[in-house]
């Protein structure tokens, strides 16, 4: 089996993979915040909130982890064209990623809660600190720190999910390959070279997240050593 | 079954057309399963190579290397790749097959990571005493390390295969007719994506809900253990 | 005077006098205090009081009922009877500021529980800047102070981690100090330690009694009780067996007491 590789595209192409990759990291960038930040409250709404709120939480952890990216992505698009709400590909997308990731950083977090000693928050609580002074200052700074790990894991996953948003027209890598191989019939260096871009995306993200944790976690930076 | 559709405000043929789509996407769920299963256990293998030598080495940083890269591409992009490298090489295959293929290739590098774990979990204790009883290190390895591993790896496993059924709805990209696809279609037909996808949606978590509760509940019975 | 033999005790060897003297301020009441956990009955009616400026140390077998009572004493734990008066808020009544009370009410754990993500002056200036408002500078000075009391002003900026289990006691006695309690209670401060490292722990308490610090200890080092306790309370399952000065751990008045001094415990 013989095939004449080639990758001339890449001259010509070149500048459209390079907006490709921009956007998907500006896709992944504009998703991490909002979602951790959704992730942590359903977090400890779900902990210490009272009973309803539990419930809630629940309900959508469970909801969006048993289903597909695809789905959720298919359903709000599609949902808000219907509904004639006129918000962009990339909006959606962002919208959709957060709903996503929220989800799972939720789970990860309350893991992170849960593993902090029970006498830490006794000893907050018996220097007369408020409920929410306890969590906030004492129990979400180390559940954060234990659980960063697997919180870049998440986080680098969902930098790939951005993948399937050309599915609905949001502009980023995978859909500009798409019109890449259109008009040069050369799928698979396309995919296989983009495939390369993705695996030195998701290292970067991985060193960018952890050198974060140094700036984020002063008793790491100064010891070295995990919580 | 089809009259669930009609509140819906689907036709009992488009449910049973959706239906067909979630009976394709167990069948490639299958197909991913078993495929990173047989590749994704020499992979474990391999990566929890004792050391040894040469040829160890190599082992243990093939297979790192194709688990790093496996694991930093995007599905969809292994999907494309698969499928325009089985074109290549002539084939003229089913989009079921590429895609097959893909959910092989990948499940078999996040199956293997979860295995090697599970190996490598097993206390250095085990290994010394099955040395203690003379057997050979085969005889160790099935015997005695295998076994436990196996108990350990239960409850991940599980809650990978969820991650399978999930994840097969990428092969929508190739065009392969699961239910992502035919609820694509269905909603292009209908113009009706809350119904559409709802409905989606739920068959999804019908099926991997109970597969989540299941995977939770084997890790909370070890942990008693 | 001595406890009664029968084993149930009263002896209070301080008179009464009609119009205590303000050094003699009850800080704590018990009157028939019990506590269950479920089904399990773990105080049975205790009665004893804390007056300002002692030291009350509280002895006995594990199981004797001696850290719940401790634990009562800031709402730890809730009594299911009796009458319970800490700092002249009544824990038996419903709706106690548990928070207001804990201001007032130190205390110091087995295991330290300290915030490991802090450094030791956090560590001790956390509460005061966080409840009681201070400045970052006063909250500094405030930290500096309590820890030269304790003699760690070189540790300021150390982690938790890297401090030896006395060290960290000490840190944690601090921290309780930097909220000027006017009661601090030691649950078994010293059993977590290594053998070498409670004696500078106990030297901090005992410097701490000297200079007037109302405090409930509960502990098993006997050679300490005897030598800081104003009042020594020997409790046994659930009551309190026998109450003095610390003369009765010399001269025990119940079989009890004396096996449990026997056996040096």
């Amino acid at each position: 089996m013989s095939y004449d590789f080639d990758f001339a595209f890449l001259n010509e192409y070149g500048p459209d993979l390079w907006r490709g990759v921009w956007l998907t990291l500006g896709m992944t960038a504009a998703s991490i915040l909002p979602g951790f930040v959704l992730g942590t409250l359903c977090a400890v709404g779900r902990l210490y909130g009272p009973r309803w709120l539990s419930r809630i939480t629940v309900i959508y952890v469970e909801a969006i982890r048993n289903t597909p990216l695809v789905i959720q992505v298919f359903w709000l698009f599609f949902g808000l064209a219907v509904l004639q709400v006129r918000i962009g590909a990339f909006p959606a997308a962002v919208i959709a990623l957060v709903i996503n990731v929220g989800a799972y950083t939720a789970e990860i977090m309350r893991a992170g809660f849960e593993t902090i000693p029970k006498g830490q928050v006794e000893a907050a609580s018996c220097l007369a600190l408020t409920r929410t002074q306890v969590i906030w200052g004492i129990q979400f700074p180390q559940a954060v720190e234990r659980v960063y790990p697997a919180l870049v894991s998440q986080f680098v996953l969902m930098m790939l999910a951005t993948s399937i948003m050309s599915q609905i027209s949001a502009e980023e890598l995978t859909g500009a390959a798409y019109q890449i191989q259109a008009f040069t019939f050369r799928g698979f260096e396309v995919y296989l070279v983009i495939a390369g871009i993705y695996v030195v995306m998701a290292a970067g993200l991985r060193l960018v997240l952890l050198g974060c944790a140094t700036l984020a976690f002063p008793r790491r930076r100064r010891l070295g050593t995990p919580l | 079954m089809s009259i669930l559709g009609l509140p819906l405000g689907l036709t009992p043929d488009q449910f049973l057309f959706i239906l067909r789509g979630a009976g394709w996407t167990l069948v490639l769920s299958l197909f991913g399963f078993v495929g990173g299963t047989s590749l994704g256990l020499p992979l474990a293998l391999a990566r929890a190579a004792r050391k040894g030598g040469l040829g160890s080495w190599l082992l243990r940083q093939g297979a790192g290397a194709y688990v790093a890269l496996v694991q930093g591409i995007p599905l969809p992009v292994i999907m494309f790749v698969v499928y325009f490298g089985v074109s290549i090489g002539g084939f003229e295959v089913p989009a079921l097959v590429a895609a097959g293929i893909a959910m092989t290739l990948w499940s078999a590098a996040y199956l293997g990571e979860i295995w090697r774990g599970c190996i490598q979990a097993v206390p250095r204790t085990q290994w010394e005493a099955a040395e203690c009883l003379a057997l050979t290190p085969a005889q160790r390895f099935v015997h005695v390390i295998l076994p436990q591993a196996m108990r350990v790896a239960v409850p991940p496993t599980v809650g990978f295969l969820v991650q399978i059924v999930k994840n097969t709805s990428y092969s929508v990209v190739i065009g392969f007719f699961d239910l992502t696809y035919s609820a694509k279609v269905i909603n292009n037909a209908t113009y009706k994506p809350f119904q559409v996808f709802t409905i989606a949606a739920l068959i999804y978590f019908l099926i991997c809900y109970p597969m989540s509760v299941a995977s939770r509940r084997f890790e909370a019975r070890m942990r008693r253990a | 005077m001595r406890a009664e033999t029968d084993g149930m005790t009263i002896a209070d060897p301080r008179p009464a006098t009609p119009a205590a003297p303000p050094e003699r301020e009850t800080m704590v009441c018990f009157e028939d205090v019990r506590k269950a956990f479920g089904t399990v009955e773990v105080l049975r009616g205790i009665t004893v009081d804390v007056h300002r400026g002692d030291v009350t140390v509280l002895v006995g077998r594990s199981g004797s009922g001696k850290s719940t009572a401790l634990r009562c004493i800031n709402g730890l734990e809730a009594i299911n009877g009796g009458r319970l008066t800490v700092c002249g808020r009544r824990l038996h009544e419903p709706g106690t500021d548990l928070r207001d009370l804990r201001q007032d009410v130190g205390i110091v754990f087995q295991s330290y529980n300290l915030f490991p993500h802090l450094t030791v002056a956090q560590n001790v200036m956390l509460a005061p800047r966080k409840v009681k408002r201070l400045g970052l500078s006063e909250a500094r000075e405030l930290a500096r102070e309590v820890l030269h009391k304790v003699g760690l002003a070189d540790k300021a900026e150390a982690y938790p981690e890297q401090l030896s289990g006395g060290q960290q006691q000490r840190v944690a006695i601090a921290r309780s100090l930097a909220m000027q309690p006017r009661l601090i209670l030691f649950d078994e401060v010293t059993s977590a330690l290594d053998p070498e490292l409670t004696g500078e722990v106990l030297r901090v308490i005992e410097g701490l009694a000297k200079a007037g610090m109302t405090m409930v200890l509960v502990t098993h080092e006997m050679g300490f009780a005897r030598s800081v306790a104003d009042q020594l309370v020997f409790m046994h399952k659930g009551t309190v067996w026998e109450k003095g000065s610390r003369d009765i751990l010399r001269d025990p008045a119940t079989p009890e007491l004396r096996q449990f001094v026997g056996n040096g415990l």
